[in-house]
């Protein structure tokens, strides 16, 4: 129910009965729905130019506009140089730099939570900081140690990594953090109360109440670590990511394929999304 | 600084007590993430700031020396401060241009949507899915001269005979707020829900209107959100250098840009002090910021 | 039933003494002291915030007390863990897990003791709280009432020795309210268990429990079984809080050693001019200035001059009415006295004698066996509900 319609009818004793009928209201109510949608459709505008282009088959290597329909793109995905190696790199250090940031984050965020001790601002802080903290400069300063330690030399997967986890690693206790402070801690003193130990009350109450949170966080991570480029082009070294493949190829002419692999992405993550989603509903239905 | 960033504690439930809760296993669960943030965080940021005062005559191959050499500063912001002013406005517009966009959407999400919640949700969340640099090359096929959005605008008179869209200022603002929006529209969206829907028909119930309803009970109430929102869309935005490159022109370059550059042609002395100096400009912006606001909660 | 933690031999009361609780600077629970008698059903009753939850959530150890011990039968458990407690909680809030069944959240305990079988025992559960059927569902789908019951259910199963009820029944209709009382009455005899009951019901408190105690500001200000802690209320907060008192300032004039000053023990008192007496053995003061206090329902109004049908013994003159609300069962009387003040007084509808009206000049009739003296250095004020003043 809208509030808009329940304060017109707290408040709208004067007029009419049918005078609330009709296109212009329905648009009065519903005009916050439709500002949104249309933003919406500018959000999404750019996923669909995506896939679009995924079928395009161009003129020439710097051509922008959609010159002709073709399938060619689907079936030789790794046909441009290097494509899908810094695909397999992306994925392997998406995965690692999930797993990392997931795992750190999220004992942060149940110490920050469910424990006092000394100096939590100053972890607050600590947390909250690199997030503040723009791309370019997170980049630079961790390249800055790496030359400095005397490892310039050697960036590459493992210096990608690290910053990754970096990176990620505040978003996921901020997002686990936000979870679990909505967690009333009387259901974990329910449990304890209803003679569940410690280690007990975590896997049977907290974490399952949690989960959705550090599932959350996760996703989170991996689209972070995927997508990024500023940071990881500083610290790469000669390691090829996606995003810096996406980049090489802008300056020399994009390959429609990467509009493949765009689209190939999207739909993976959506069909992710939606068996979670009906997954979760059957479980409520039942 | 610790002021402002102080979390919701007062507001939040005390921990449990019971079993281990003294400081020790606090401090064991936040050792890895810590240890991991003081070495790949803290330390990098001294180090820069070192870094940002060695000598520049040295080089990566030569080496640097440690001269404490203030002048880094005034020759980096001397020859970069037009691409310093620029990345704030632009930041500044396009953080604006996300609170525009954002609210009606998250707000419709919270309490138009229905049963299309969820849909809606992930559809924001969707444009992640795709690769963020892919995405913004769409837009430069969006904004392409010869696409029907600049021939529509031409035809209408909103753009001259020959005007363009794409390699233009509007383009760059428009980028970053299209990449940013979500980070926008999620926390506004997670606060908004939070409001509970009575509190909005006891304001009505107390004979308020709509609009006095939305500034005196919504608005507050979403404040949390809308300052994390904020944060969340300037910050990224002002350091950013994707946007300018790939749909702007020399002159719409950021400072993001030139840190980049002044980087990869080995000028780290120069490079350290300008990232040094954005990073305090933002922390100091952000500081002020989130002291007018009022909010205690970030993020 | 299970007979894992049925009551172990008498003597098993749940002591508390020097119980106190602070959060930073606010002393929630003051210096505390309480024997609840084995398989006794006691009601903690007190205005919101006087630290009835924090007493209970120390005694279920999820608050670490400050100072004190809490001791059952001759165990002292005041640091043990909460698991480790033969005492189970029935939270205001209910916390129910809300990931869990009903079934699930009901047989939570039961299965952390290493049960097997406990779906009898669940849907028996089920059945006493009048929840058969929804076994399956989760705790959102369910009304607040029917969460409540989960709630207790999830408690009761377990049979603990000591069971925390926190206002257990706040959020069920009088009707249901009154078939759980009866319920919970029953199972506490039956099974002997000791229940601690918090309530804001004061009606609830009296016709439940064998002993209540009226709690205020972290402290019990007074103790015992109902009717002692009505007729004969030890502190002004007490009198007002259980049910109404008019107090009316007087002085002890005589009778309160062995002078003769009248029949028997009783305390002879100055109130305003008058002479009224109290009954000795009700008298917390019986010198110097005082409270005199009377409940409305044992003031019996007469006309100004005109004796009541039953002699009474006390009587002030000189009131007038200047209120009258007719409320059922009853009609109440407020009488301005002469000396300002304005008392109440309640008579039964039961057709005996004419109502009267607003501005008739009456006395005030009762018995000195319903007096009860107070110490004046109390506010007289205490524990009146803001809506009664
Ligand atoms: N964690 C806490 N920190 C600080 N003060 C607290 C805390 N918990 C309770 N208090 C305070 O202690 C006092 C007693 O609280 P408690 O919950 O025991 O009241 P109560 O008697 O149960 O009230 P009610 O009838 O409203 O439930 C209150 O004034 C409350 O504000
Ligand atoms: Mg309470």
């Amino acid at each position: 129910m809208s509030t808009a319609t329940a304060t017109a009818r707290r408040t709208g004793r004067g007029s009419g009965r049918g005078a609330g009928r009709g296109p212009g209201r329905w648009l009065a109510d519903h005009l916050v729905l439709v500002l949104g949608l249309l933003v919406l459709v500018y959000m999404t505008v750019p996923v669909l130019v995506v896939m679009l282009m995924s079928f395009n088959d161009p003129a020439s290597r710097n051509s922008y506009s959609f010159d002709g329909f073709t399938l060619a793109n689907w079936t030789d995905v790794c046909g441009p140089y290097q494509l899908c190696e810094s695909l397999v790199t992306s994925l392997q250090i998406g995965l690692l730099a999930t797993l990392g940031a997931t795992l750190l984050g999220t004992l942060m965020a149940f110490a920050m939570v469910r424990h006092r001790f000394r100096g939590r601002s100053a972890a607050n802080l600590l947390i909250f900081l690199p997030m503040a903290t723009p791309e370019v400069v997170m980049g630079s300063s961790l390249l800055a140690l790496f030359v400095n330690v005397g490892v310039a030399g050697f960036l590459g997967f493992w210096t990608i990594l690290v910053a990754h986890v970096l990176f990620c690693l505040s978003f996921v206790v901020v997002t686990v953090k936000a979870r679990l402070a909505g967690l009333d801690p009387r259901l974990e003193q329910a449990a304890m109360d209803l003679y569940a130990n410690e280690w007990q009350t975590f896997w049977r109450i907290s974490f399952p109440l949690v989960f959705p949170g550090i599932l959350g966080a996760a996703l989170l991570s991996f689209s972070l670590s995927f997508d990024d480029f500023i940071i990881t082009n500083l610290n790469a070294g000669q390691e090829v990511t996606f995003p810096m493949f996406v980049w090489g190829a802008a300056q020399r002419g994009i390959p429609p394929q990467i509009n493949v692999v765009g689209t190939i992405m999207f739909l993976v993550a959506m069909s992710v999304v939606l068996v979670g989603e009906l997954g979760s509903r059957r479980r409520a239905g039942r | 600084m610790a002021g402002p960033l102080r979390t919701a504690e007062p507001s939040a439930p005390p921990p449990a007590p019971g079993g281990r809760r003294g400081g020790l296993s606090g401090y064991l669960l936040l050792l890895p993430g810590g240890v991991w943030l003081a070495l790949f965080f803290v330390v990098p940021t001294a180090t820069l700031v070192a870094t940002s005062l060695y000598d520049p005559s040295g080089s990566l191959q030569l080496g640097y020396r440690m001269t404490g050499h203030v002048q880094n500063y005034a020759d980096s912001l001397q020859d970069y401060a037009p691409q310093l002013v620029r990345s704030f406005v632009y930041a500044g517009t396009a953080t604006l241009a996300c609170v525009v966009l954002g609210f009606p959407l998250a707000y419709a999400i919270a309490f138009k949507a229905g049963r299309w919640k969820n849909l809606m949700l992930v559809a924001v969340i969707a444009p992640f899915f795709t690769s963020f640099l892919v995405r913004t090359l769409s837009w430069q096929y969006i904004l392409g001269d010869n696409e029907a959005l600049v021939s529509f605008l031409r035809a209408v008179r909103v753009l001259g005979e020959d005007g363009h869209l794409l390699a233009t200022p509007f383009a760059v603002v428009t980028g970053l707020t299209y990449n940013f929006l979500p980070f926008m529209v999620l926390p506004l969206y997670a606060s908004l829900e939070k409001i509970d829907h009575r509190f909005l028909e006891a304001a009505a119930d107390l004979y308020s209107s709509p609009f006095t309803a939305f500034r005196t009970v919504t608005l507050p109430l979403a404040m949390p959100g809308l300052v994390a929102g904020t944060l969340l869309t300037f910050i990224p935005s002002a350091g950013d250098y994707i946007n300018s490159e790939l749909l702007g022109n020399p002159q719409t370059r950021m400072v993001g840009n030139e840190i980049q550059d002044l980087f990869a042609a080995g000028d780290y002395p120069t490079a350290s002090a300008l990232s040094v100096t954005l990073m305090a400009a933002i922390v100091l912006l952000v500081f002020v910021y989130v002291r007018r606001s009022g909010t205690e909660e970030l993020v | 039933m299970s007979q894992e933690s049925a009551p172990q031999g008498a003597g098993a009361d749940l002591v508390l003494s020097g119980l106190t609780k602070r959060f930073a600077t606010f002393t929630a629970v003051d210096d505390l002291d309480l024997r609840v008698p084995q398989g006794s059903f006691f009601a903690l009753l007190g205005p919101s915030g006087c630290g009835k939850t924090t007493t209970l959530r120390m005694v279920a150890g999820l608050e670490e007390p400050t100072a004190g011990t809490i001791t059952l039968g001759t165990d002292d458990i005041t640091h043990l863990k909460p698991y480790k407690r033969p005492v189970n909680t029935v939270f205001q809030s209910y916390a129910l897990f809300p990931h869990l069944s009903i079934a699930a959240n009901v047989a939570f305990g039961l299965r952390r003791r290493g049960r097997k079988q406990v779906a009898e025992d669940v849907e028996r559960m089920l059945d006493l709280v009048e929840l058969t059927g929804l076994a399956d569902r989760r705790p959102a789908q369910l009304s607040g009432g029917q969460q409540q019951r989960v709630a207790l259910a999830r408690a009761l199963i377990n049979q603990p020795r000591v069971l925390l009820l926190d206002e257990p029944l706040g959020a069920l209709d009088l009707k249901l309210r009154r078939q759980m009382q009866i319920e919970l009455k029953r199972i506490q005899t039956e099974v002997g268990l000791t229940f601690v009951h918090v309530t804001h019901d004061q009606e609830e408190a009296m016709t439940m429990a064998d002993t209540v105690a009226v709690m205020n500001a972290g402290r019990i200000e007074q103790l015992g079984p109902p009717e002692v802690l009505y007729e004969c209320p030890a502190t002004t907060f007490v009198a007002n809080f259980l049910g109404q008192s008019n107090l009316v300032a007087g002085r002890v004039v005589g009778g309160s050693g062995v002078s003769g000053g009248g029949d028997g023990g009783d305390v002879v008192l100055d109130v305003h001019g008058a002479t009224v007496r109290a009954d000795r053995a009700r008298a917390v003061v019986a010198q110097g200035d005082v409270w005199v206090g009377v409940r409305p329902e044992k003031v019996v109004l007469a006309p100004a001059g005109v004796a009541p049908p039953e002699p009474a013994g006390n009587c002030l003159r000189g009131g007038v009415v200047s209120d009258v609300s007719f409320v059922g069962v009853s009609t109440q009387y407020l009488v301005r006295m002469p000396w300002g003040q304005e008392l109440t007084a309640f008579s039964q509808n039961s057709g005996h004698h004419e109502r009267l009206r607003t501005g008739a000049a009456v006395d005030l009739h009762w018995s000195p066996a319903h007096t009860f003296c107070l110490d004046a250095s109390q506010d007289a004020a205490a524990g009146v509900e803001p809506e009664d003043r």
